[in-house]
């Protein structure tokens, strides 16, 4: 028993105001590449963490309309690929090139996803909007795919190149996906 | 497992200080841990720490933003103005319960 009030402390030293900030580049188009860039910015905008997430390269699959409701899992160079049936079983690697093995390994990794309650990807960047995070699309990857931004998830803010990128992210910790 | 004197009676806490027995809250007590935090609770305020009390006991752990949203109907961005900076963890200090375990 102690007289001492304790009471937890919310608003520091992560605030927005204590100036933490974080952007998180997503590099990979790939489903399991795509939801640890998820998971973590909805996780820093929840503790109130000012977040920014900018997808280059493969990543901007995951703000393409027309494919970020279908990433992919693939086995292929994938090491450390176990069926959760059989721990132990070693899955041999040539296994992945089989036709049709990422389409039942990609439908395999979703409904694992789906039974943990976490959202598909379209829901996850949802969220992250409504929580006030900030969407980028990166300039050079995006003319290289020849998008158009009618392409892109509608709250993506803007294509950015290299230096607006540096604006963005000065004084902020970053995290490469 | 530390005890703290709120509102003039002991209440059991962990160390952190969010409240580890979840039969000694009642709206009363809510309001008080609300206020230790910054927060005067209005009927926008109790709603989504109603909804939080009534889903623990099933579940045996505290509804994430993302629940309160999707089960509870709450949007999330209402919670970020009720709750500042971190909705989820204020939610469930001010219901009496642990800080939500689950990522999303």
């Amino acid at each position: 028993m102690t007289d001492t009030l304790i009471v937890p402390t919310f608003d520091e030293p992560a605030t927005e105001a204590a100036g933490r900030k974080l952007v998180i580049i997503c590099s990979k188009g790939n489903l399991d590449m795509a939801y640890p860039g998820l998971i973590l910015g909805a996780a820093a905008l929840g503790e109130g963490i000012e977040t920014h997430l900018f997808f280059t390269f493969w990543g901007l699959d995951m703000i393409t309309t027309s494919r970020m409701e279908n990433l992919k899992f693939t086995m292929l160079g994938n090491t450390a690929m176990h069926l959760t049936q059989a721990p132990k079983m070693p899955i041999p690697a040539l296994m992945g090139s089989i036709p049709g093995m990422t389409g039942v390994a990609t439908k395999m990794m979703r409904k694992q996803i789906a039974d943990l309650e976490i959202p598909t990807v379209p829901e996850m960047l949802e969220q992250i909007t409504q929580m006030g995070g900030h969407l980028w699309a990166c300039r050079m990857s995006f003319d290289m795919m020849k998008l158009n931004e009618a392409d892109l998830y509608e709250e993506v803010e803007a294509v950015i190149s290299a230096s607006d990128f540096m604006e963005i992210s000065e004084g902020a910790q970053i995290i490469f996906i | 497992m530390p005890t703290t004197m709120i509102a003039g009676r002991p209440i059991d806490v962990n160390d952190e200080g969010f409240l580890s027995s979840y039969d000694q809250w009642d709206e009363k007590l809510g309001a008080e841990l609300a206020k230790l935090i910054g927060i005067d609770m209005t009927e926008a305020h109790w709603a989504p720490i109603r909804f939080l009390r009534s889903d623990y006991p099933a579940r045996g752990e505290t509804a994430t933003l993302r629940r309160a949203s999707t089960v509870g109907g709450f949007a999330i961005k209402d919670l970020f103005e009720l709750f500042p900076g971190k909705p989820a963890k204020k939610m469930a200090y001010i219901a009496g319960l642990p800080k939500p375990k689950g990522c999303v």
